[in-house]
């Protein structure tokens, strides 16, 4: 609408003034975008972290792509990536669904699924490391050899007890937000289709799930765009290891930078780690076929 | 604040109804019962439980109780004497530090947000679209790509192993979902409200606390409790950001607890109990609020 280019004074035309939106945009600016920017300069730098920075070139750059460790941890990124998706979001979806309607022990139910929402993530991998002990823990409790593994040390079983942790920490999240917009579908919709005789599950699949076009891809974003930050649950659980085995980007990323002391290349990792969320986030809304501001207010 | 949010609103349109349920919808197979959902149902609750169940128990036990008995059996002897360890800890000191940092950064973040959400909602500039749009793509990255840039600034700015030094980007990373969801809601509040203040003489600022807060209130408290959730809960910017006991946050204290007693495993898992334990009671008095808060936010 507007033809006055970018003035920040109010303008003739009823509207606020652009300067309410500055102390936002200033903090976001400060915190955000120049350490973006300054992650993509140090990325070209040698830094330990403490001395001086210094320009040199494409050095750390070399060093981490030609790093096995990092094809590794981009990989260990991808399989937590896909198959923690494989895994809530057909759950969440299935319980949003289930805990919409309003009986009252799905209510009941529902005050314990949200549980896991209000723990840290530390909490979580405290908890689950102390459960997961072949000697202490849940197989020894319930006196079951098959649940008594050494699930954290088996380079093979690892990442799906991590991708296990993840579910149980996100699912309740996803499930809230499936659940409310399962609430937002018109009911007049079920009446119809009940009238036409469809079954429970024709109307999951042809009114549920379409209805739900836009929940489905808030969700699928946050989820694996989400799932570049689950540092903290990796990084007390298992450490990244055993191993390389549960190394993924952001804990990479952290290990190089704070513990290695090579905060070029842990820079380098951390543009990586941007350009594969921003091409993912660009993807979904692809998918979607419109952009997030748009199918917010559709999916309303 | 609180005066300000006392002022008369303008009686009409309901604000969205967040705070209050929904009418519900008839779900799917009202007809007859779903037994295959609530087979589901009742698994997934018994996932989310059994994790809870073995902690609260474990932190019962005492050392010899807990490498003799088993591990899934209530102790013989209950004992708080891992709680009294972990409150001898400097416990208190750590959740005042949680509180102060929650506190600290989740007010300014409301407080910029909805200044900003008014603005983008309400204002024509394109410098306001471009905001909007920055803090859109904000959403997509995943910002802990910038926390050696953020090291730096804060080592630079004399900040580091201070609580300001986890207020202050906690504020920033606040901002871009708060402002989609603040003025996703901001934009049903209909335009003759604010066109008849206008004609009142009402000044932007005046409307903004007069018209738009009151009307937004559930998705100010929606977005209040997402973001206290996730400065509570906070691991990444204490671990790096801080280092003494003098300005420990909670969920890196369970993680050095977890060093310091790595043996005493009872007493790990008590200091989760009460990490969590403040939360769970939050939950307990406010879950009917902080549930539809957290689904009408982001259902919309």
């Amino acid at each position: 609408m507007s033809t006055t280019s970018g003035s920040s004074r109010r303008p003739l035309q009823p509207g606020p003034s652009g300067w309410l939106a500055a102390p936002a945009l200033a903090f976001f600016l400060l915190f955000a975008i120049i350490p973006l920017i300054g992650v993509l300069f140090l990325s070209f730098t040698s830094w330990d972290g403490l001395g001086e920075i210094k320009l040199d070139g494409l050095s750390s750059w070399t060093t981490v792509l030609t790093d096995p460790v990092t094809g590794n941890a981009l990989l260990v990124t991808a399989k937590i990536m896909f198959f923690s998706f494989i895994v809530q979001a057909p759950i969440s979806l299935l319980l949003g669904v289930f805990t919409a309607a309003g009986q009252k022990y799905r209510a009941a139910l529902a005050v314990l699924y949200f549980v896991p929402l209000l723990l840290s993530s530390a909490a979580v991998a405290i908890a689950f490391k102390a459960l997961l002990d072949p000697n202490f823990g849940l197989g020894a409790g319930l006196g079951l050899p098959f649940l008594a593994q050494d699930w954290l040390g088996d380079s093979d079983l690892v990442l799906f007890v991590v991708v296990f942790v993840i579910a149980w920490q996100f699912v309740p999240f996803h499930t809230l937000i499936y659940q409310g917009g399962v609430r937002q579908i018109p009911a007049s919709l079920y009446e119809a289709a009940q009238i036409d005789g469809a079954g429970r599950v024709q109307q999951f699949f042809n009114i549920t799930l379409p209805q739900l076009k836009y929940t489905i891809i808030t969700s699928s974003t946050l989820m694996v765009v989400g799932s570049l930050a689950y540092f903290d649950l990796v990084f007390v659980l298992t450490g990244g290891g055993p191993g390389y085995a549960t190394r993924l980007l952001p804990l990479h990323m952290y290990l190089t930078g704070f513990k290695a002391n090579d905060m070029g290349a842990a820079s380098a990792l951390g543009v990586i780690l941007v350009v594969i969320g921003l091409a993912l986030a660009l993807l979904l809304q692809r998918l979607g076929g419109k952009n997030r501001n748009a199918s917010q207010l559709e999916g309303a | 604040m609180a005066s300000l949010t006392q002022l008369p609103v303008p009686p009409s349109a309901p604000a969205r109804p967040a705070a209050s349920p929904r009418p519900r919808t008839k779900g799917p197979g009202r007809t007859r019962p779903n037994f295959l959902g609530g087979l589901g149902g009742w698994l997934w609750l018994a996932i989310i439980i059994v994790p809870v169940y073995y902690v609260v128990v474990t932190s019962l036990k005492n050392q010899a109780g807990f490498f003799t008995s088993n591990p899934m059996m209530p102790p013989a002897e209950p004992t708080l004497e891992n709680y009294k360890l972990v409150l001898e800890n400097d416990f208190a000191k750590y959740f005042a530090n949680s509180l102060i940092v929650t506190v600290g950064s989740v007010i300014p973040a409301l407080l910029v947000s909805f200044m900003a959400a008014y603005a983008i909602v309400r204002g024509k500039s394109r410098f306001l679209n471009w905001t909007n749009n920055l803090f859109l793509l904000g959403l997509a990255i995943p910002l802990h790509a910038t926390i050696i840039p953020i090291y730096w600034m804060i080592t630079r700015a004399h900040m580091y192993d201070t609580l300001l030094a986890l207020i202050l980007p906690s504020i920033a990373f606040a901002i871009p979902i708060s402002v989609l969801i603040l003025s996703n809601f901001m934009r049903d509040v209909p335009n003759e409200l604010f066109e008849s203040m206008r004609l009142d003489g009402c000044s932007d600022w005046a409307m903004m606390w007069r018209l738009a807060l009151p009307m937004t209130r559930p998705a100010v408290v929606t977005v209040g409790i997402y973001n206290a959730l996730g400065v509570w809960n906070g691991f990444l910017f204490p671990l790096i950001l801080t280092q003494s006991p003098e300005t420990r946050v909670l969920p890196l204290s369970l993680w050095t607890f977890q060093g310091e007693f790595s043996v005493n495993i009872p007493a790990v898992l008590a200091a989760v109990v009460l990490a969590t334990l403040p939360l769970l009671v939050v939950y307990v008095i406010a879950r009917r609020q902080l549930l539809s808060g957290l689904t009408a936010g982001f259902s919309k």
